[in-house]
């Protein structure tokens, strides 16, 4: 019987959730990213930061999962398809106890099992190989299939950047949800506004994006990002909606928490210089 | 008579069959079942079987969600569509992320016949055969395509299976044992040696006929599986044989003879020939006219082997 548990001490628990302050998670999540960016020399701080609270809610709070068995077949599955926003990522597993912290320092580098771009090869708990944008929702479409093929009762959570909803996959797969009344799928975007050349508003419009969504069929929800309790809430309604998938647009600020990175298109994918890491852990402390 | 087959008429029995053995496996198709046949898997098992519409990218995607998850599906489109409609996902999605999803295509080449150049693949086998880890079969006949999608159903990995449109001369008895990645002898020979794939094996048997009213031992293998590769069976072929000709309906760039050239260019250089489509697209026309205009004949695997044979040492 999986129920929920606070206590993350003993093993064999199958709902890995925690009730540690969330709050001072995000936060260290936060150091970690500029951190390992910074020791590896490049990498996306932007769409990292503006994630933080939404991965941190479904590893913390939501995700039945458990660390020390990354296959574990009822595991609830947390697919990536911003795979450029690793770093947060890497961060949350690492806390989680997928690998140890340690391997943070290796982003990057030659033979590291943190790749520049999500890998479901060489990182445990990454479930899809991503980086290339738009595929990560057709792959969550897949396994949502899977799951009520096997009358299982694991849950499909796939996080996409605004940007890639340029991708027309993203739309392709949008169409095909729906289609499948795949009520056991929430899509959440991370909808920070920002892309890597400029605003999405001014790259390519995204607007009325709630109402693409509708259109195409999803229930759509709409949260400030950053705000715990909006993230945690709006995750549980999209549990409980029937018949169809729920997308959550999750208005986000790009850079959060680095005030000098905030907003600013430049720190999509760029790492920090020692100067900028010491201000950003000043910031984040 | 010669009994003719249409390799995608094997390929939808054969996945109700495996359908039946294998609560995993899964079907996907992307609004051409009927003409892929998968539609007689949909008949059969409609809750494993999924539509989704003219969107190859989100089809490959959906079934690497689905590999990921432990099931075994078939995606199938026209050869022109994947991968050219979806490679970056075959890439990324299935390739990269070594995920066990067969790909299996219909209506490759000329002679998809009428339809023209925008649906006649002529460089997919390229395409796929440069993306590590992938695992190409091209079938001569509908014999070896019911082996053939079983093989890739039970082989774990990613693989990609080119079938073409029209009937098949039947070439192999129900004693043939496909193996991936093993070359098969079709006739011995000791004067030349023609590899060929798909459309193009029962042309080459033509050809070794012909050629043997000439005295010509012409040896024919059939190279159904491009990748891997029987690297053994080319490099005995070039010793043995001394010179090579290649048949293929596919651009001599990057498909069957490339990947034979590099083998004897790396091992034991010999005399080459490509018959192949000469880096041209198709036109409308019937199948037969298309293979003759571009020259995926008998007749020119025949002229081919008289010229390698000529070239020796």
């Amino acid at each position: 019987m999986i129920t929920p548990s606070g206590n993350t001490s003993e093993e064999n628990i199958p709902l890995f959730s925690s009730n540690e302050d969330l709050a001072a998670v995000c936060k260290r999540l936060r150091r970690d990213i500029v951190t390992m960016i910074a020791k590896a020399g490049s990498g996306h701080p932007g769409g990292s930061l503006s994630a933080v609270e939404i991965i941190a809610t479904l590893y913390w709070r939501v995700l039945r999962h458990r660390p020390s068995d990354p296959l574990w077949p009822d595991r609830d599955r947390f697919i990536m398809s911003k795979g450029h926003a690793a770093p947060v990522l890497y961060a949350v597993l690492a806390e989680r106890g997928y690998f140890p912290r340690e391997e943070l320092d290796t982003l990057r580098r030659l033979g590291s099992h943190l790749q520049g771009h999500a890998d479901r090869n060489a990182t445990h708990g990454v479930e899809m190989s991503s980086g290339s944008l738009g595929q990560g929702l057709s792959f969550a479409v897949g396994c949502a299939l899977a799951a009520r093929l096997d009358k299982a009762s694991w849950r499909v959570y796939a996080l996409l950047s605004d940007g890639e909803c340029d991708e027309g996959q993203t739309w392709e797969a949008a169409m095909s949800a729906p289609k499948f009344r795949l009520d056991n799928l929430t899509a959440i975007v991370d909808n920070n506004g920002l892309q890597l050349s400029g605003f999405n508003k001014d790259i390519m419009p995204l607007y009325p994006l709630p109402q693409k969504w509708w259109a195409f069929g999803w229930e759509v929800l709409e949260i400030d990002g950053h705000d715990l309790d909006q993230v945690l809430a709006a995750i549980k309604t999209a549990q409980q909606i029937k018949g169809k998938p729920a997308v959550i647009i999750a208005h986000t600020v790009k850079g959060k928490g680095v005030s000098f990175m905030e907003n600013n298109v430049d720190f999509h994918g760029k790492a920090p210089n020692a100067e900028q890491l010491e201000k950003a852990l000043k910031e984040l402390a | 008579m010669v009994e003719e087959i249409a390799p995608r008429d094997v390929y939808g029995q054969t996945l109700v069959a495996l359908g039946k053995e294998n609560p995993d496996v899964v079907v996907l198709d992307a609004d051409l079942k009927p003409s892929t046949m998968t539609y007689h898997f949909e008949k059969e098992f409609p809750e494993r079987f999924f539509e989704v519409g003219i969107a190859e990218q989100n089809m490959i995607g959906i079934a690497c969600g689905l590999a990921a998850s432990g099931k075994i599906p078939f995606a199938s489109t026209f050869a022109v569509f994947a991968p050219g409609r979806c490679f970056d996902q075959i890439r990324v999605s299935v390739a990269q992320a070594k995920l066990n999803v067969k790909i299996v295509v219909t209506h490759a080449g000329l002679t998809v016949g009428e339809d023209g150049a925008s649906h006649q693949a002529l460089e997919d086998l390229s395409m796929v055969c440069s993306l590590p880890g992938f695992t190409v079969i091209v079938p001569a006949d509908g014999i070896e395509t019911a082996q053939v999608i079983r093989a890739v159903a039970a082989h774990v990995g990613p693989c990609y299976v080119r079938l073409c449109r029209p009937k098949l001369p039947v070439i192999y008895d129900n004693n043939y044992k496909f193996q991936i990645g093993k070359a098969d002898e079709l006739r011995p020979g000791v004067d030349a040696a023609v590899m060929a794939c798909g459309v193009m094996v029962a042309p080459a048997l033509e050809a070794a006929k012909q050629l043997a009213e000439e005295n010509i031992s012409c040896r024919v293998l059939n190279m159904s599986t491009l990748k891997p590769i029987d690297e053994a069976a080319v490099i005995k072929a070039a010793r043995e044989t001394g010179a090579i000709v290649t048949a293929e309906e596919h651009q001599e760039h990057g498909g069957l003879g490339s990947i034979v050239a590099r083998i004897t260019a790396e091992n034991y250089p010999v005399p080459m020939d490509l018959v192949a489509v000469k880096d041209v697209f198709g036109q409308s026309g019937k199948p037969v006219e298309l293979l003759e205009k571009y020259g995926l004949t008998s007749k020119e695997i025949v002229a081919a082997v008289r010229a390698v044979i000529k070239r020796k040492t």
